[in-house]
């Protein structure tokens, strides 16, 4: 897992920028800060060794779905947020306990004070090649559910595409 | 790595494949479909299920495993896979008018009715917590839409977008608890989580509270509850009967599953919360439901309350022998149940100015329409739990076995609940034969007769003598085979 200090600087990177997305007053700025997140975390998985998921998580998340939204916050106009209304600070004390004690228990598991015995595997081949094998060979049956999962959603977009055209002719 | 070619093993899933490709070819043969003659395809997709069906039978009594084990085809799956398809035919029966109507003509509500079957299948048969992600997306995904499906009424948009919203909220509840407990224990598979999950430890503990947030979010319960009257009461009214059924028949599939044959080891943990949101949600869903004014809000307080009773025996389910039987054919009675009911207030909707869904537009109706007035009455029978109808049988197994499991004080609660809920159906009763008023009645449609009969049937034969019923019930074991 790389040197302790190159994780220390990405991880302080990737919670602040996490924190600057959900803080942040203007959508725009909330989807860079988001990218910053995305791409911290893909430094992660090349650290871990794992180039292939990494090139993914730039590829996919970084690249097609922060510009997705950044379309429909332009399209939209929606770039600023008016002023948060705050539903009691209950909501906030809850949230904030809540994130707490799972933090504490992840830390206290991964850092080997817990009773757990959970270990990261270091010697994980990640190649394109051992995902497709993976994919193809224990996952061939998820991999089939997740076509038909999108070949749905296709069929709801007709579905609501079509209707809303019907309307517009009437 | 050397690719192996895995171990397909396609007689456990055929009646997926053969719901999966009928539905296909259906949309296909669905292009020469004239517009106005879409109820044609509606009809036609009772062959899909028919087919399924048949294959489904030929499974019983038959355990195997496929895909590296991530699905299983035992009794558990096999019994279920039955119900939905059941579910999923008399779902289509009430639909075909209705959809015409309020679904403006479009044949794709079938065809997602369909996938969404197929993702309860999946559900019911999921070995592994990957699939039963899946197969939950894959069940709730054409639910958002139909529940939208009448994109003219607003109440009808406002459904589908709490629907989704929500919806996408707990999924992600559920794979945050997948991803925590891959990380306690190194496998989704649930075999492997049943070896690991005793010594994982604080992370398996938060990833299992996750999982049943999540599972607790699409099953409806307590205090998780908020987004189903006004789903239920927003969507189309054949689309709220079947997501009443399948969809929490389905959760509950799964969650079983889940629990007993990977969580059984920790049961010391999930009992108490389990039984603390059976309690909040028999009581939270039972006395809401007596300020109702509006009957599919009643039915969807109704539903609530039902999760609770069918949630009692899953917390019994690992003391007692009989809880996964007693949570199975309180299944069955309620599916048959609340499709009857359901199919009753489509019979009376009306789709402009009064839409007759207020309790009150049933006054008069023991006068006006005897045989409905009198099925009606069975079926309000049956949901409070009144003896010689199946839902007293359902409800008596299930405080059978929560007696059984120790866990008295629920029961009391339970026992307590139904007499509450006696008030809120016997409204719906009292309104027919005890007041007068103006019926105005729409035509009911053949289709609609049928499914009201068939559930009266099955309500009354499952409440006469329900001995065989509920042997099959019972024998609908879950293996936990690896």
């Amino acid at each position: 897992m790389g040197h302790p200090i190159v994780f220390l600087i990405l991880a302080t990177v990737a919670v602040f920028a996490a924190i600057g997305m959900l803080t942040s007053r203007n959508a725009v700025h909330s989807a860079l800060y988001l990218v910053l997140n995305f791409c911290t975390v893909a430094v992660f998985y090349l650290v871990l060794n794992a180039p292939f998921i990494s090139m993914v998580q730039i590829t996919v998340y970084a690249g097609a779905i922060v510009v997705l939204f950044l379309f429909v916050i332009m399209l939209l106009g929606a770039d600023q947020l008016p002023k948060a209304s705050s539903n009691g600070g209950l909501q906030y004390i809850l949230a904030i306990f809540a994130t707490a004690g799972l933090a504490t228990a992840l830390i206290l598991q991964l850092s080997g004070f817990g009773d757990g015995t959970a270990k990261p595997e270091s010697a994980l081949d990640a190649s394109p090649e051992a995902i497709g094998t993976l994919l193809f060979q224990d996952y061939v049956f998820p991999f089939e559910i997740t076509s038909l999962i999108l070949l749905v959603a296709m069929m709801s977009l007709i579905v609501f595409k079509a209707q809303k055209r019907k309307k517009q002719d009437g | 790595m050397q690719f192996v070619e895995p171990t397909l093993n396609l007689s456990v899933i055929l009646p997926i494949i053969i719901l999966t490709f009928s539905t296909l070819l259906l949309m296909f043969v669905d292009f020469w479909v004239p517009d106005e003659r879409k109820d044609i395809t509606g009809w036609l997709s009772l062959f899909p299920l028919g087919g399924a069906l048949t294959a489904t039978f030929f499974q019983w009594d038959t355990i195997k495993g496929a895909f590296n084990s991530s699905v299983l085809q035992d009794n558990f799956s096999t019994y279920l896979s039955i119900l939905y398809l059941i579910t999923g035919m008399l779902s289509v029966l009430i639909s075909i008018g209705y959809i015409r109507k309020r679904g403006h003509g479009r044949s794709e509500y079938y065809f997602l009715m369909l996938f969404s079957l197929v993702g309860m299948m999946l559900m019911g048969m999921a070995n592994d917590l990957l699939i039963v992600f899946l197969a939950l997306e894959l069940l709730s995904i054409p639910l958002y839409i139909m529940s939208g499906f009448d994109r003219t009424d607003l109440n009808s948009e406002e459904s589908a977008l709490k629907y989704f919203l929500l919806g996408a909220f707990s999924s992600g509840f559920l794979v945050f608890g997948i991803a925590l407990i891959y990380g306690a224990v190194g496998s989704t598979a649930l075999p492997d989580i049943a070896e690991g999950i005793a010594t994982s430890g604080t992370v398996g503990l938060a990833g299992i509270a996750m999982l049943l947030v999540g599972f607790m979010f699409k099953v409806g319960t307590v205090p998780f509850h908020m987004w189903t009257p006004d789903v239920y009461q927003g969507a189309p009214t054949s689309v709220t009967a079947f997501m009443s059924v399948g969809a929490k028949v389905a959760g509950f599939a799964a969650l079983m599953r889940v629990l007993i044959s990977s969580m059984g080891s920790m049961d010391e943990k999930w009992i108490p919360a389990l039984a603390v949101i059976a309690a909040a949600t028999m009581i939270v869903g039972n006395i809401a439901a007596l300020t109702q004014t509006n009957i599919k809000r009643l039915l969807a307080y109704s539903s609530i309350a039902h999760a609770g009773y069918i949630l009692m025996a899953v917390t019994a389910s690992t003391k007692s022998d009989d809880g996964v039987g007693a949570a199975l054919f309180y299944m069955m009675t309620y599916m048959f149940t609340n499709l009857g009911a359901f199919a009753a207030v489509m019979a009376m909707e009306r789709f402009s100015g009064n839409k007759q869904l207020d309790l009150d537009d049933y006054k008069g109706m023991g006068k006006h329409n005897f045989a409905f007035a009198i099925v009606m009455m069975l079926l309000m029978f049956s949901l409070t739990g009144i003896p010689l109808t199946g839902g007293f049988v359902g409800k008596f197994y299930v405080f059978k076995t929560a007696l059984e499991a120790d866990l008295v004080w629920l029961v009391i609660i339970a026992a307590l609940t139904s007499v509450v809920s006696a008030f809120y159906y016997m409204r719906v009763v009292f309104n027919m034969f005890m007041f007068d008023g103006e019926i105005d009645m729409p035509t009911v449609p053949n289709a609609l007769k049928l499914v009201m009969a068939v559930a009266a049937i099955a309500t009354l034969v499952l409440g006469v003598l329900p001995a065989d019923w509920y042997t099959i019930a019972q024998n609908a074991l879950m293996t936990t085979g690896g």
